[in-house]
C-alpha cells in the first residue's frame, strides 16, 4: 500500500481518464438518441453530477486525507500570511510580546513557587513554626517564635513525628590569617540539618558528631561559591585550617553548587555545638526544620511536639531561683507548616498579580488580533461565499481559518520564546532579591511547554472570533452584494466593537492598578522613616568576637576609637554605632519593660524593641531627640542606668514625649530600674509600610540587668553610621577601612552600604509590582488605542460611499466626524462602565500590596477613565478627519 | 441525478458487492459498469452515476480490483476494471452474509404466528 503512495498521481490519472471518458460515452449514446450535441453535454453533465466533487471525493479513498489537506492548507496558509507582510508582522509581534511576557512570568513563579526547594521529597520538608501568642513581639508574625538549643535537644531527642530534625540560624564570621581579612555570611547547623536536608557533600564530609560537640575537634565546611572564590575550586582544601573568628578550624566538606539552608546563602556552615550540660530554657533565635516520617502528617507533628513543650519546661532551667515553668504565659503551640510554604511566604501575592496582570495584557493582545483577522476575513468574503457555494463544507472553511489563526499563533509563540528569554534577564536583574531561587530561575520544558499551550490556546481563542462570525453564515452571504448599494451590515460591526469594548474594559482594570500603586509607593515614600538623608548615611558591621577581644570595656573602648579615628576623615559630619539600624533585618532584642507606677493586671507588660546604642549615632542618623538628651560617653562608661525612649512609647505611657523624662522603668520586678533621659523621634525600623515599634534605647556598654553577680555586658557586633557628602563612594570607603585597621588590623567591615540601599531594598516588593504594573498598564493603554483607531478607520474606510452620499446631500464635515468620534466614545464608555466595575471587585484581591490608599479611592477612579476617554477621543477623532476629507464626486462615482 | 422519492438507499457495502459482482462476470470499464448496473438491476435501484468513482477508488485501494489500460467501446483509451482473488473471496463472504440476512428478515416477516 505504501507503494501505491508512490503512484498516486498514476491512480489520480486514471481516474480523470475514466470519468472523462465516462461522459463521453454517455453523451455519444445521447446525441444517437437524437439529441442535439449542446442538449447532451448538458444533460450528461447533470446526470453525472458534479464532476470536480466526485474526483475529490474519490481521490481521498488514496489519502490520509485529513493529513494531506491539512499540509496543503498549511502551504497556502503561509504563503496567504506571506503576501500580506504589514498584517503578519503586527500580529507575530503582539503575539510574542504577549506570550513572551507571560512565559516569563510562568517561568518565575514555576521555578519560585512549584518547586522552590531542591532537596530531595522536600514535601516531607516542615518549617518548625512556633506560636506564641503570649510572648508578643517576640514572637513575629512571619517567623512566630524562634527555637532555643534547649528545644532543639528536647524535641530532638523525644519526638516521634521526625526521620530527622535541626535548627539552624545566619550570622557573619571573620576569616583571619589569609591575605586579607574578610567577613563572611556563615550558617550556624546543629547536628540534624544536613541529614535533614540530605544533600551529601561535593568534597569532604558532613560535620561528625564529634565535631557537633562544645569541647570537641573544630570543624568548618565551605560554600561551592566560596571554596572557588577564596581557594580557587582547589581540591587539596579538605584537610586544611583557617582562622574564623581567631578560632582554628579544620575544612571538612565542600558543599555542591546552589546549596542553601532553606532561603539562605552562606559561605562557610559552623557546626553549633550545643553543650547540654549547660544550656537554659531561653535563647530563642534558631529556626527549626524537620523531615517528618513517611506517613506522619503535620497535624500529627504537631500534636507530638505540643506535648514535647512541658518535657522541655520539665527538663531544663534558666538558673537557680527561676520558674521554668514561666513559659507556660506565652502558650507554645506549634503550628508547623510545609517549608515550601515558609519559603514562598508573602512573595506569592505579587507574583499573582504580576501574572494576572501578563495574562490581561495578554488578552487584550488577543482582542487586538481577532479584530485584524474578522478584517481580514471581511476581505476574503467574496471568495469565502463561493467556496461555500461550491460545496465547502462549514468545516472545512472552518478549519482553514483557524489553522491561519493557530499558524500565527505557533510562529507567535516561537518568537516569544526569544521575547521571554530576554524579559527574565530582566527581571532577575530588577526583581525582589528576597524571591527564593531567583538565580535559578531559567526556561526548562515546562516554560516552553507553557508557551506552546499558550500559543495554541491564543490561535483558536482569537481564530475562533472570524470563524463564529463567517462559517456558519457561509451560504447565505450575498455573493452579488458590492459596496455600492449596501454598506456593512450591522452583525459583522457589533463582533468588532464588542471586542474593544471588552480591550477597554481590561485596560481600565490595569490602568487603575497601575495608578493605585503609583499612589501607593507614593504615599510609603511620603512616611518619614525615622532618619533624615538616607543617602548621605554610610553604614557598615564590625564584629569583634570574644576570641579577639574578650573584655567588654576593651571592646567598647576599641569601637570608640574606630568611631573617632572615623570622626577625624575629612567629609565626615558625624559618627555613631549601634546594635542595629533601621531596615537591616536585625531585632537586637525584645524584652517587656514595665512603667514605675503602673499596674498590668493579670497580664505581663508588652513586649518592646531593644537597641543599644552609642552617642552621636541618633545625630547621625538623623533621628531628632524631642525631648531630654542623648547620651554621653561618661554614661556609657560609668554604666549608669539609664534609657532612651521612642516618642511612641513616651506618648503611650505619659501622654506626652517631655513627660517621660526622669520617669522610671525597668523590666521586672528584680531588675534595676532605669531612669528616662531622652526621647526621640519614631523610626520605622521593619520598613515603611509597617508601624514604628515602641522602643527602649539603650547604652551599648551597659551593667547587665539581668544577672545577679554584676556582669558588663557590651555589643560585640555594631553597625556603624557615618553621615558624609561622600557617603557611597569608593574612595571613602577605602578611608573608613584604614582607619579600622589602625585601630585594629583583623577587623575587616562587612555590609557595606548606605541607608539609602537598605531603605530601597525595604522598599523593593512594592517597586517591583508597581514596574510590573506599570509596564502591563502602558502597553494596555497603547493596544487599546491601537484598536479603537483600527476599528474606526475601518469603518470609515467601509462607509466611504456613504459618506459621499451624505456629503453630496449636503451633510456638514464636523457633524460626520463627530458621527464617527462618538461611536467611538459610546464603545469606550461601555468598556469603562464594565471596567470599573470590574475594576472596584478586583482591586480587594490587590488590597494587602496597597498602602495610605483605599482600593476604592475616588481620584483614581475619575482620573483614569477621564485619560482613558481622553486617549479614544483622539484615537478615534484622527481617522474620523478623513471621512472628512473625502470627496463626495469621487466616491460616488467609485465602482 | 434528482432523487427518486420511490427508491431506497442503499444499505453500505450493497454498491461494492454489485460491483464486484459486475465485474465477476466480465472486467468493464467504468460507463460500461454503470449501464450494466442499471439494466440488470431494471432501474430498480438508485445508481448515481458518479458515486460509483469513489467506490471504485475505495475498492482499489482495498486490492479488491485492479485496473489497467484499455479501451472503451468506442475505442477511446480508457481504464479497465477487473476483480482480483481478494476480491472474490470477499464478494463470496459478503454475499452469503447478505443472502443469510435476507433470508432471516424474510422469516420474521411471513411468520404467522
Amino acid at each position: 500500500m505504501i507503494l501505491d503512495r508512490l503512484f498516486t498521481r498514476r491512480r489520480y490519472n486514471d481516474l480523470s481518464v475514466s470519468i472523462q471518458e465516462h461522459l463521453s460515452e454517455r453523451i455519444d449514446e445521447l446525441i444517437e438518441d437524437g439529441i442535439s450535441p449542446e442538449e447532451a453535454a448538458h444533460r450528461a453533465h447533470r446526470e453525472f453530477g458534479n464532476v470536480a466533487l466526485i474526483e475529490e471525493r474519490s481521490r481521498e479513498a488514496w489519502q490520509w486525507q485529513f493529513l494531506e489537506s491539512l499540509f496543503a492548507d498549511l502551504k497556502l496558509t503561509l504563503r496567504r500570511l506571506g503576501r500580506s507582510p504589514g498584517f503578519t508582522v503586527t500580529v507575530l509581534l503582539t503575539l510574542a510580546i504577549g506570550i513572551g511576557a507571560n512565559t516569563a512570568v510562568f517561568s518565575i513563579i514555576n521555578r519560585v513557587m512549584l518547586e522552590p526547594l531542591p532537596y530531595p521529597q522536600s514535601n516531607q520538608l516542615v518549617s518548625l513554626f512556633l506560636n506564641a501568642p503570649g510572648a508578643g513581639g517576640l514572637a513575629s508574625f512571619r517567623t512566630g517564635l524562634q527555637l532555643s538549643k534547649s528545644m532543639y535537644v528536647t524535641f530532638s531527642d523525644h519526638n516521634q513525628s521526625f526521620q530527622s530534625m535541626g535548627i539552624w540560624f545566619s550570622q557573619r564570621a571573620n576569616v583571619t590569617g589569609v591575605a586579607r581579612p574578610e567577613e563572611v555570611r556563615s550558617t550556624i547547623v546543629s547536628d540534624g540539618i544536613l541529614q535533614t536536608l540530605e544533600i551529601p557533600a561535593l568534597r569532604g564530609r558532613w560535620f561528625s558528631q564529634a565535631e557537633q560537640d562544645p569541647r570537641g575537634p573544630k570543624a568548618v565546611m565551605l560554600s561551592y561559591g566560596y571554596w572557588q572564590r577564596r581557594f580557587g575550586g582547589d581540591p587539596s582544601v579538605i584537610g586544611r585550617t583557617i582562622q574564623v573568628d581567631a578560632q582554628p578550624r579544620e575544612i571538612v566538606g565542600v558543599m555542591p553548587r546552589g546549596f542553601r539552608v532553606v532561603d539562605e546563602d552562606f559561605d562557610l556552615l559552623l557546626p553549633m555545638g550545643v553543650d547540654r550540660t549547660h544550656e537554659i530554657l531561653a535563647g530563642f533565635g534558631a529556626n527549626g526544620i524537620a523531615r517528618l516520617k513517611p506517613g506522619v502528617s503535620i497535624a500529627q507533628a504537631d500534636a507530638d511536639v505540643s506535648r514535647l513543650v512541658n518535657v522541655w519546661m520539665n527538663s531544663w532551667s534558666n538558673g537557680p531561683g527561676t520558674n521554668s515553668h514561666w513559659y507556660e504565659i506565652w502558650r507554645i503551640t506549634p503550628a508547623f507548616h510545609s517549608l515550601k510554604q515558609h519559603v514562598i511566604g508573602n512573595v506569592s501575592s505579587v507574583l499573582w498579580v504580576v501574572m494576572a496582570t501578563v495574562g490581561l495584557v495578554l488578552l487584550i493582545a488577543c482582542a487586538n488580533i481577532a479584530n485584524l483577522l474578522l478584517v481580514r476575513a471581511d476581505s476574503r468574503q467574496h471568495e469565502l461565499s463561493i467556496r461555500a457555494a461550491l460545496g465547502a463544507g462549514r468545516t472545512r472553511l472552518a478549519r482553514e481559518l483557524l489553522l491561519e489563526s493557530v499558524t500565527l499563533g505557533l510562529i507567535g509563540g516561537l518568537l516569544a520564546i526569544g521575547i521571554a528569554y530576554a524579559g527574565l534577564r530582566v527581571l532577575v536583574a530588577v526583581g525582589p532579591a528576597n524571591l527564593p531561587r531567583l538565580t535559578e530561575i531559567s526556561l526548562d520544558a515546562r516554560s516552553l511547554g507553557f508557551t506552546f499551550l499558550l500559543s495554541v490556546l491564543s490561535g483558536l481563542f482569537f481564530g475562533a472570533i472570524p470563524v463564529w462570525r463567517y462559517a456558519r453564515a457561509a451560504a447565505p452571504l450575498m455573493l452579488g452584494a458590492t459596496s455600492r448599494t449596501a454598506t456593512a451590515g450591522r452583525a459583522r460591526h457589533r463582533s468588532r466593537n464588542v471586542l474593544v469594548v471588552a480591550q477597554t474594559a481590561m485596560a481600565l482594570v490595569l490602568l487603575v492598578s497601575a495608578v493605585l500603586m503609583i499612589r501607593t509607593f507614593a504615599a510609603l515614600r511620603q512616611v518619614e522613616p525615622g532618619f533624615s538623608d538616607p543617602a548621605h548615611i554610610q553604614t557598615f558591621r564590625i564584629a569583634i568576637p570574644e576570641s579577639l577581644i574578650p573584655d567588654p570595656v576593651i571592646v567598647t573602648r576599641t569601637q570608640n576609637n574606630i568611631a573617632d579615628r572615623i570622626a577625624a576623615i575629612p567629609g565626615v559630619t558625624s559618627v555613631g554605632f549601634a546594635s542595629s539600624v533601621p531596615m537591616d533585618n536585625n531585632d537586637p532584642n525584645w524584652d517587656q519593660m514595665g512603667v514605675e507606677g503602673k499596674i498590668y493586671p493579670g497580664e505581663n507588660p508588652p513586649l518592646r524593641l531593644f537597641n543599644y546604642v552609642a552617642p552621636g549615632y541618633f545625630h547621625s542618623m538623623g533621628t531628632r531627640v524631642v525631648a531630654g538628651r542623648d547620651f554621653t560617653w561618661d554614661d556609657l562608661y560609668g554604666l549608669h542606668q539609664m534609657v532612651i525612649v521612642s516618642e511612641g512609647f513616651a506618648r503611650d505611657n505619659w501622654g506626652s514625649a517631655a513627660a517621660a523624662i526622669g520617669k522610671r522603668i525597668r523590666q521586672f520586678t528584680g531588675t534595676p530600674w532605669q531612669e528616662v533621659v531622652g526621647v526621640v523621634e519614631d523610626v520605622h525600623v521593619h520598613g515603611v509600610d509597617d508601624k514604628a515599634p515602641q522602643t527602649v534605647y539603650w547604652t551599648a556598654m551597659l551593667k547587665s540587668p539581668y544577672s545577679r553577680t554584676p556582669r558588663i555586658d557590651y555589643q560585640s557586633a555594631v553597625t556603624f553610621a557615618i553621615r558624609s557628602g561622600r557617603a557611597g563612594t569608593q574612595d571613602f570607603i577605602d578611608q573608613l577601612q584604614k582607619a579600622v585597621w589602625s585601630v585594629n588590623s583583623e577587623l575587616p567591615l562587612a555590609s557595606v552600604q548606605t541607608m539609602q540601599d537598605l531603605y530601597d531594598e525595604s522598599l523593593a516588593r512594592t517597586s517591583f509590582t508597581l514596574v510590573m504594573l506599570a509596564i502591563a498598564g502602558f502597553m494596555a493603554l497603547a493596544l487599546s488605542i491601537i484598536g479603537i483607531y483600527g476599528v474606526i478607520s475601518y469603518a470609515v474606510s467601509q462607509r466611504t460611499r456613504e459618506i459621499g452620499i451624505r456629503l453630496a446631500l449636503g451633510a456638514q464635515k464636523n457633524t460626520l466626524s463627530w458621527m464617527f468620534v462618538r461611536s467611538a466614545l459610546v464603545m469606550t464608555a461601555a468598556g469603562m462602565a464594565i471596567g470599573l466595575v470590574a475594576a472596584s471587585l478586583l482591586i480587594q484581591l490587590m488590597r494587602t500590596l496597597l498602602f495610605g490608599i483605599s482600593p476604592l479611592d475616588p481620584v483614581t477612579y475619575i482620573t483614569v477613565p477621564l485619560v482613558l476617554g481622553l486617549a479614544a477621543s483622539l484615537a478615534s477623532y484622527l481617522p474620523a478627519r478623513r471621512a472628512a476629507a473625502v470627496n463626495p464626486v469621487e466616491t460616488l462615482r467609485w465602482e | 441525478m434528482p432523487r427518486n422519492p420511490e427508491h431506497r438507499d442503499l444499505f453500505p457495502g450493497a454498491l461494492e458487492l454489485m460491483i464486484l459482482q459486475s465485474l465477476r462476470r466480465k472486467p468493464m470499464h467504468g460507463y460500461a459498469l454503470v449501464k450494466h448496473i442499471k439494466q440488470t438491476s431494471e432501474d430498480l435501484l438508485p445508481i448515481e452515476e458518479g458515486s460509483l468513482y469513489p467506490a471504485l477508488q475505495r475498492m482499489l485501494r482495498e486490492g479488491w480490483l485492479e485496473s489497467e489500460t484499455g479501451v472503451s467501446a468506442k475505442g477511446r483509451p480508457t481504464r479497465i476494471y477487473r476483480l482480483t482473488a481478494a476480491g472474490l473471496k470477499h464478494l463470496e463472504r459478503e454475499t452469503a452474509s447478505m443472502q443469510r440476512m435476507f433470508a432471516g428478515i424474510n422469516r420474521v416477516l411471513t411468520a404467522t404466528g
